[in-house]
């Protein structure tokens, strides 16, 4: 899977950070949301899953390969 | 698709200022014949000014993907300007609204503290309840979240020195918001009377805080809140920087997003749970069993409770607390097929959005399971399921209000149990002002749970 972020939506709100902090991380001073990983491996589907679920924007999504 | 075509206008544009009348009376009725009449795009006629509406997602992305450059809220909300005073702007520009996040304690990380912030506070206003008894629903959310936002957002030195009396002012500026304001906002009405008189009661208010707190000095090291970092400012001229006047726009508006709009949502909430016993007996359930271990409230409410997080979802849906978003056209625009001229009123409604059928089937029923798996209504729809706005101006108080809501609910389900004290259709929102609220009478009876 690969995560794609809407960067007209996200407004750094940094819930995904705390739901997945191995793919996402929003710094003291970012904007948005700071992709770590953008090809997270299946371990991390559950993680990536609620930060979608989670971000209060909508901004996140993954393509399936 | 052409875009040079007129853009149908609603019926009913006879009074002499237009639909300024039925948008005072029957907004709801109004914004939803637009749409039954006109499709995704139509116009209705506030005060002499165009109001372009858009419904449905593909003018609502359109709508909530446009820069500020295109639209604009600045001036799209004349009402809020003598609330929060002159200079103190409805919305701050984005890059003043990332700063906000940055700043102001509405990040993820700072959501555990308000969350042990909130059960306290909701601690406090149960304390003198005894077995069993009455509350007004509006009173009684609206005093608890003048406290939690208080607390959560300038600090809890300054909710201290808050009680019930500034809530009552607080409720008479979210009173004075009559549509009259399209027209002039300081109209001789009493309702804008009373929303002046509270302002200037609020900036004694805060203006005797600032002369104790002067000549008390400053607090502890860690015990500083936002009023102590404003009261010290200073301008080059080394005077002070805001003056009481200022410092009480700046609270006002801070509060104001979350606050009857938190208050209104979990009165829905209750009301609506009791109208549904088979959804409270699931939410108390899924209450018990989460708790069951001992834990905090405090840890639980920022996880997934998720039959309570649906059913707030679904209040949310059918009663969003504002149900006509607003901007301005700055440059010509294309929603949905027309294209809207520089200089026009735009409009996006939750309250018509959220009910699309063909999005939310049996749009008019509450159905909390529209959003568990695979459902999930909310995310499927992102530019109908809309009660937080959506794209750049999205709430961005949104997870603190999911997290509030569920932090309530597990303190006064697990310790009481609800009747409606009044026929359940008469509970209903009183829609004459912008700031919509519960109509009151709307109370309900408590009882202390036996275990």
């Amino acid at each position: 899977m690969r995560v794609v972020v809407d960067r007209d939506l996200c407004q750094g709100h940094a819930m995904c950070a705390s739901e997945a902090p191995a793919v996402f991380a929003v710094g003291k001073h970012d904007d948005q949301v700071r992709v770590l990983d953008e090809t997270p491996s299946p371990a991390e589907r559950d993680a990536v899953r609620r930060a979608i679920t989670y971000c209060p924007t909508g901004a996140l999504s993954v393509q399936e390969d | 698709m052409s875009t040079s075509t007129t853009i149908p206008r609603v019926s009913g544009d006879t009074g002499p200022n237009g639909h300024l009348e039925e948008l005072r009376g029957d907004p709801i009725g109004l914004l939803s014949r637009v749409r039954a009449e006109c499709g995704d795009v139509g116009v209705f006629n506030l005060a002499g000014r165009d109001v372009v509406l858009a419904t449905g997602a593909e003018a609502n992305e359109a709508y909530f993907r446009a820069p500020d450059d295109v639209l604009d809220q600045g001036e799209a909300y004349p009402f809020m300007t003598p609330i929060f005073g002159k200079g103190v702007v409805f919305d701050a520009p984005p890059e003043r609204r990332k700063e906000m996040l940055r700043n102001q304690a509405l990040r993820g990380d700072q959501m555990k503290e308000h969350a042990a912030t909130i059960e306290h506070e909701v601690g406090r206003m149960v304390a003198g309840w005894g077995e069993s008894g009455e509350i007004d629903l509006l009173d009684w959310f609206a005093e608890l979240t003048i406290y939690t936002t208080s607390s959560c957002l300038i600090g809890p030195r300054f909710r201290e020195e808050l009680d019930g009396s500034f809530a009552r002012l607080y409720h008479d500026l979210e009173r004075g918001t009559d549509a009259l304001a399209f027209v002039d906002p300081y109209l001789p009405i009493e309702s804008f009377a009373r929303r002046d008189r509270a302002r200037i009661a609020l900036v004694e208010l805060v203006q005797a805080i600032m002369t104790r707190r002067a000549a008390a000095g400053p607090p502890k090291d860690g015990e500083w809140d936002m009023l102590d970092v404003l009261m010290v400012l200073t301008d080059d001229a080394d005077n002070a920087r805001f003056s009481a006047d200022e410092i009480t726009g700046i609270f006002i508006s801070m509060m104001f997003a979350g606050h009857h709009t938190s208050s209104g949502t979990a009165a829905w909430t209750l009301i609506e749970l009791l109208r549904h016993p088979q959804a409270m007996a699931q939410v108390v359930t899924e209450l018990d069993d989460l708790y069951a271990d001992g834990r905090e409230v405090s840890f639980q409410a920022l996880r997934e409770i998720p039959f309570l997080e649906s059913t707030l979802k679904e209040t949310l849906r059918l009663h969003p607390p504002l149900i006509l978003l607003l901007r301005i056209a700055k440059q010509p625009i294309e929603i949905g097929g027309y294209t809207v001229p520089s200089g026009a009123m735009v409009g996006a409604s939750p309250a018509v959005s959220n009910r699309i059928p063909a999005d939310f089937p049996q749009p008019d029923t509450f159905d909390p399971s529209r959003y568990l798996e695979p459902r999930q209504e909310d995310l499927i729809n992102r530019w109908t399921w809309i009660p937080f706005g959506a794209g750049r101006h999205r709430c961005v108080g949104s997870a603190f209000a999911m997290m509030q809501l569920k932090a309530i609910f597990s303190v006064i389900l697990r310790d009481y149990e609800f009747e409606l004290a009044q026929p359940s259709e008469t509970y209903r929102d009183d829609v004459t002002k912008m700031v919509i609220q519960l109509q009151q009478p709307c109370r309900v009876r408590y009882r202390r749970r036996v275990r």
